[in-house]
C-alpha cells in the first residue's frame, strides 16, 4: 500500500492546476422532461382514460369524507351554549344526562335533549356503516324508500308520517341489508377500505417486487437463477386455498389480510422489473457509472430504476384493480375483513343470500364493476401514453 | 440516352406531435441507365429519407410533395398494385444493417428465393437453382452449403451479400444502395464495394448511392449531389466537386478529415499502465451440465505499457476483442494476468478496493447516445462522479467543478440543466468526455470515441482530444478501427486480430513500413484515398477503370 503510495507520488507534479475560467453561476431550470411532457399530453389526448381518472378520483376523494355524508352522529352540535363536534369527539352520554360512555344521538332521549338545549346539525345520510335502524317499515332487507308507497315510508315510526324523523336525512335511498343497515353508507364505507386496501397492497407488493426483480436482474447468474426458480414454485402455490387456510386461524384484520395477500402478491412485478433491469444493465450508460466507481446499489436506484418505472407504471392500474378483486372475492367467501366491516363482496354474499331483495345484488355488481372499468380504462390510457410507438392525433 | 429516374422538386415533412419536420425540401437530380449517382451528406440531411420516398417507404407520417418519374411513370401516384410490380424488380434496394434487414426466422435460400418465385414465378426447382447462382455471383462462399443457414451464422459481410443477391435477383435496372458498407469492417467494406461495382458492370444497372463517406464516392460515382440540411448545394461530376468545390459545405466537408500529429512522445516517459499476458477467455458451455468444452479468446495474452502523457492506439477490426481489451483494464471485466496502473497492481483488486483507483482511469464510449442516461441532467450525468470520490464537496464547488469540465470541453456551463436529447451527437461526446475528465484522471480509455460521430465532428473531438492531452499531461489509450483517427492520436500502436496482438511499435514506424500482411490489409482497405492513390487494378476489387467502362 505504501509502496503503492509512492508511486502514485513519484508521477510528475499537478497537471490539474485549476483552469483559468471562471464559472459564471447558472440559474437552475426546474422543469418536466420532454418524455414526461409528451406522456402527459398522450394521457390527456386519451378522453375517456381521463374522464375515468377524474370519476374515480372523484369517487375515492368523496368516500374519504365518509363520516361527513353518512354518520350517525351529527357534525356539529350546540348544546347549552357549548359547541360540539361529535363527529370528531367522543361525549359521553352523561354529559347529556345519560349514563352510557358514548352517546347515541340517535336515541330519541338524547335527541330531544340537545334539540331542547341548543341545535344538532346531521350530514346529509343520517346513518353509519354499522348503525341499525330501528325504525324499519318491515323486516330488513327493506327496499329503498323511494320506491315504497309514501304511507309506507314511515310506518315504523311511533307516530307514523306526522313523526319529525321521518325525514330524508333518514332515508335509505338504496335500502337496507338483512340487518337493517343503510346499503348507501355501507357502500361508501366499503369503497374507501377498498380503495385504500387495494393501494397499500399495490404500492407494498410493488416495491416488494420491484426490489426482488431489480436484485435478479442486476446481478443475474446464480442469483436470478435461484430466484426465477423460487418464484415459479411460489407462483404455482394454489393462493386462494391458502388464503382461505390461513385466514381461519389467523384473526383476519386490515393488517393481517394485507400480509398474508402480499405473500403471493408481489410476484406480479418481478418478472416485468427483472426484465428491463437485464435490458438495462448491458447500457453504455451504467458501464460508464461503473466506470466512475458508483456502487451497485446507486447505479440500479439512479439509472435502472427509472428504467423499470415505466413499466411498473403501466401496471399500476391493473394492479390495483386485482387487488380489489382478491379482497372482495376473500369478503364474500366470508374470509375477509372481520364481521361488521364495511366491505363490498359481504354486500354481495347479503345479495345472494337474500334474492328476493334485487338492491343489494345490484348495487354491489354496479359498483364493482364501476369501479373495475374506471381503473381498467385509466391503465389503458396510463399504457399507451407510455407507448413511444403509439400516434395520438 | 433517356433519364431512368427523374426526381423533381421533391419535398418530404414529418408531422411531429404538432409540428412539422421539414426533412427533404424541393431536391432535383436524375440518373442515367448504368451510371452512378451519390448522395452524400452528414446524419440529418435527408439523404436516406430520400432514398425511402423513391419506393414510397416512408411511414405514414410522411407527407411528401414532388414528382418521382422512373421511366416516365410517376412513382408518387401510382397504384400500389403497379408500384409493387417495380419494386424488387425494375428499381431494387439495399439497407446499411444487413442484419436487421433479413428476417431472422428465415434461411437464406427462403429469403432469396421468395424475390424470384414473387416476381418471376419459378418454381422450386428452377428457383433454387437460380438462387445459387445469384449466391455464387455475389461471391457467398460455398454457396451451396449456406443455402439453409440463418442469417446470424454469417458474418457482417456475408448478410450484406445476401442482400445484394435478394437485390439483384431480377436484374433490377436502378439499385439503391443506402450507406450498404457502414456497418461493416474496413476490409469488407472495400470487397462489397468491389462486388457492387462488378454486379454494376455485368448487369448494366443504374445506382443511387446514398453514405457520408468522401473516399468511396470518390471510387464509386460518376456524378455527385452534396447534400446538408434537406436540400442539394452543389451536385456534378465526381472529379469537379472534389477537385474544384464550389459550396462552403462542400469544402467543410473535404476539409473534415481528422489530421494533424500527435504530440512528440517522450520516449523516457514512465510508463502509467501496463499489462502481462492478460487474457479474457469466455468458457463455451454445452450440454446438461453446462460442461466447459472450450473458450471464446477475447483477449489472448495481450502485453502492453503505455508511458504517460501519451497515446497508445489499439487498432482491428471487430471482434478482434480490442474492447474487451481495454474494459478489462478498467477491470470492468474478469480477466487473467497481470494488470499494473501506477505501481499498484490491479488484477489483485476487488471491486471495492478498486472505487479509490477509479478515479484516476476514466472511460469514454463509442456511443454518445447510449453512454449518457437520458433521464439526468448534463450536470447530473457529469457530477456522479464527483458525488462518488469528492462526497464532501460542497454543492458550489460540485457546480463550479462541473461547469469548469462543460467549458473545458468547448460547451457552455449553463448547459449543465439540459437533457442529453437536447444535443448533437458531437456535443453529447463531449459531455461524456467532460464526464471523464472532471474526476482529473490520470489514464482515458478511449472506446471508439469517434466512430459513431459525422466526419467533421469527428474531426472536432480528435483536436479536443489532443487539446486536452497536452494541457492536462493525459494517457489515452485510444481503442479505434479507423486508421484515419488512430494516425492523428498515437504515439504507439497495437494491431489486434482474434484476441491477439499482429503488430506493436511506435505508430509512425507502423504507418510508414507495416509489417505483417494483415496490417497492410487494414491500412489499404481504410486509408486508400488518403495514402496512396487507388492501383489500377487493386486486389480487393477496386476497379475504377473498368467500372466507368459501363455496359453499352
Amino acid at each position: 500500500m505504501i509502496a503503492g503510495l509512492a508511486n502514485r507520488l513519484a508521477f510528475s507534479g499537478p497537471v490539474w492546476a485549476p483552469a483559468d475560467v471562471a464559472a459564471p453561476p447558472v440559474a437552475a431550470r426546474p422543469r418536466i422532461s420532454p418524455i414526461t411532457q409528451r406522456r402527459i399530453r398522450n394521457f390527456a389526448a386519451s378522453k375517456r382514460g381521463v374522464w375515468s381518472l377524474w370519476i374515480f378520483v372523484l369517487l375515492f376523494a368523496l368516500s374519504m369524507f365518509s363520516e361527513f355524508i353518512a354518520s350517525d352522529r351529527p357534525i356539529v352540535a350546540v348544546y347549552k351554549g357549548e359547541l360540539l363536534f361529535p363527529i370528531v369527539v367522543n361525549y359521553p352520554e352523561a354529559k347529556f344526562g345519560g349514563f352510557l360512555a358514548t352517546t347515541n344521538f340517535r336515541d330519541p332521549l338524547n335527541r330531544t335533549e340537545i334539540e331542547a338545549n341548543g341545535w344538532m346539525a346531521w350530514p346529509p345520510i343520517r346513518f353509519s356503516y354499522g348503525t341499525v335502524d330501528n325504525n324499519l317499515p318491515r323486516a330488513a332487507p327493506t327496499p329503498p324508500t323511494w320506491a315504497m308507497a309514501p304511507e309506507q315510508r314511515c310506518a315504523g315510526y311511533p307516530q307514523g308520517d306526522a313523526d319529525p324523523e321521518c325525514r330524508l336525512g333518514n332515508w335509505h335511498w338504496l335500502g337496507t341489508d338483512d340487518q337493517g343497515r343503510d346499503v348507501l353508507a355501507r357502500l361508501l364505507y366499503g369503497f374507501r377500505i377498498s380503495v385504500l386496501f387495494g393501494l397499500a397492497l399495490t404500492i407494498t407488493s410493488s416495491i416488494v417486487g420491484v426490489l426482488v426483480g431489480a436484485v435478479s436482474g442486476y446481478f443475474g447468474g446464480w442469483t436470478d437463477l435461484l430466484t426465477q426458480r423460487f418464484i415459479e414454485v411460489w407462483a404455482s402455490i394454489p393462493s386462494l386455498y391458502l388464503l382461505l387456510i390461513m385466514s381461519s386461524f389467523i384473526a383476519p384484520s386490515f393488517w393481517t389480510l394485507l400480509a398474508i395477500l402480499l405473500l403471493f402478491g408481489w410476484v406480479t412485478l418481478v418478472g416485468l422489473v427483472r426484465a428491463e433491469f437485464l435490458r438495462a444493465r448491458n447500457f453504455e450508460y451504467v458501464a460508464a457509472a461503473r466506470a466512475l466507481g458508483v456502487s451497485n446499489v446507486a447505479i440500479m436506484w439512479r439509472h435502472l430504476l427509472p428504467n423499470a418505472m415505466v413499466a411498473t407504471l403501466t401496471f399500476m392500474p391493473f394492479i390495483l384493480g386485482a387487488s380489489i378483486v382478491t379482497l372482495t372475492s376473500l369478503d364474500y367467501l366470508g374470509f375477509g375483513l372481520p364481521p361488521g366491516s364495511p366491505s363490498l363482496g359481504e354486500l354481495l354474499s347479503q345479495g345472494k343470500e337474500n334474492l328476493q331483495a334485487p338492491w343489494l345484488s345490484i348495487t354491489g355488481f354496479v359498483t364493482i364493476s364501476l369501479m373495475l372499468s374506471l381503473l381498467v380504462f385509466v391503465g389503458e390510457a396510463v399504457r399507451d401514453a407510455f407507448d413511444p410507438r403509439k400516434v395520438f392525433q | 440516352m433517356s433519364t431512368l429516374l427523374e426526381v423533381e422538386d421533391l419535398q418530404i415533412g414529418f408531422h411531429m406531435d404538432t409540428t412539422t419536420i421539414h426533412a427533404v425540401r424541393g431536391i432535383s437530380f436524375s440518373i442515367e441507365p448504368g451510371k452512378t449517382l451519390a448522395l452524400v451528406g452528414e446524419s440529418g440531411s435527408g439523404k436516406s429519407v430520400t432514398a425511402n420516398s423513391i419506393l414510397r417507404l416512408l411511414p405514414e407520417s410522411a407527407e411528401v410533395q414532388g414528382t418521382i418519374r422512373y421511366k416516365g411513370r410517376d412513382l408518387l401516384t401510382m397504384g400500389d398494385r403497379e408500384l409493387r410490380g417495380i419494386r424488387g424488380n425494375d428499381i431494387s434496394m439495399v439497407f446499411q444493417e444487413p442484419m436487421s434487414s433479413l428476417n431472422p426466422l428465415h434461411t437464406v435460400e427462403q429469403q432469396v428465393s421468395e424475390i424470384i418465385t414473387t416476381h418471376r414465378g419459378l418454381r422450386r426447382a428452377a428457383a433454387r437453382a437460380e438462387t445459387l447462382r445469384l449466391l455464387d455471383m455475389v461471391g457467398l462462399p460455398n454457396a451451396e452449403t449456406r443455402l439453409d443457414d440463418y442469417p446470424h451464422q454469417l458474418s457482417g459481410g456475408q448478410r450484406q451479400r445476401v442482400m445484394i443477391a435478394m437485390a439483384l435477383a431480377n436484374e433490377p435496372d436502378l439499385l439503391i444502395a443506402d450507406e450498404p458498407t457502414t456497418s461493416l469492417d474496413v476490409t469488407v467494406q472495400a470487397q462489397i464495394l468491389g462486388l457492387l461495382q462488378d454486379m454494376q458492370r455485368r448487369l448494366g444497372m443504374a445506382m443511387l448511392f446514398i453514405t457520408h463517406d468522401l473516399g468511396i464516392v470518390r471510387h464509386l460515382a460518376d456524378t455527385v449531389c452534396v447534400m446538408t440540411q434537406g436540400e442539394i448545394v452543389e451536385r456534378g461530376d465526381v472529379a469537379d466537386v472534389f477537385g474544384n468545390p464550389q459550396h462552403s459545405y462542400t469544402r467543410h466537408l473535404l476539409a473534415a478529415e481528422p489530421s494533424g500529429a500527435p504530440p512528440l512522445a517522450d520516449p523516457d516517459a514512465p510508463v502509467i499502465a501496463s499489462t502481462e499476458n492478460l487474457r479474457v477467455w469466455f468458457p463455451i458451455k454445452r450440454g446438461v451440465l453446462r460442461r466447459t468444452v472450450g473458450h471464446i479468446k477475447a483477449v489472448d495474452d495481450v502485453s502492453l505499457e503505455v508511458r504517460e502523457g501519451q497515446t497508445l492506439g489499439i487498432v482491428g477490426e471487430s471482434g478482434s476483442g480490442k474492447t474487451t481489451l481495454g474494459r478489462a483494464m478498467l477491470r470492468l471485466l474478469p480477466s487473467e494476468g497481470r494488470i499494473v496502473f501506477m505501481g499498484s497492481e490491479l488484477s489483485k483488486h476487488g471491486w471495492n478496493e478498486m472505487r479509490p483507483i477509479r478515479k484516476d482511469m476514466q472511460i469514454v464510449f463509442q456511443d454518445p447516445f447510449g453512454s449518457l442516461s437520458p433521464r439526468m441532467t448534463i450536470g447530473e450525468i457529469i457530477a456522479e462522479g464527483i458525488n462518488v470520490h469528492m462526497p464532501a464537496l460542497s454543492e458550489d464547488e460540485r457546480e463550479r467543478k462541473v461547469s469548469r469540465a462543460l467549458i473545458e470541453v468547448g460547451l457552455e456551463a449553463a448547459m449543465m440543466h439540459r437533457y442529453p436529447h437536447e444535443f448533437s451527437g458531437g456535443q453529447r461526446q463531449r459531455v461524456a468526455i467532460a464526464r471523464a475528465l472532471v474526476l482529473e484522471p490520470r489514464l482515458v480509455v478511449l472506446d471508439e470515441p469517434t466512430s459513431a460521430l459525422d466526419m467533421s465532428v469527428q474531426a472536432q473531438v480528435v483536436d479536443l482530444l489532443r487539446m486536452l492531452q497536452t494541457r492536462h499531461r493525459l494517457t489515452y489509450l485510444f481503442i479505434s478501427h479507423d486508421l484515419r483517427v488512430i494516425r492523428a492520436l498515437a504515439n504507439e500502436l497495437i494491431v489486434m486480430k482474434d484476441g491477439k496482438v499482429i503488430e506493436a511499435g511506435p505508430a509512425a514506424d507502423i504507418f510508414a513500413n507495416p509489417a505483417s500482411a494483415y496490417t497492410r490489409q487494414l491500412m489499404r482497405a481504410a486509408l486508400t484515398d488518403v495514402l496512396v492513390p487507388p492501383p489500377d487494378n487493386d486486389v480487393l476489387g477496386f476497379d475504377k477503370s473498368t467500372a466507368q467502362r459501363g455496359p453499352q
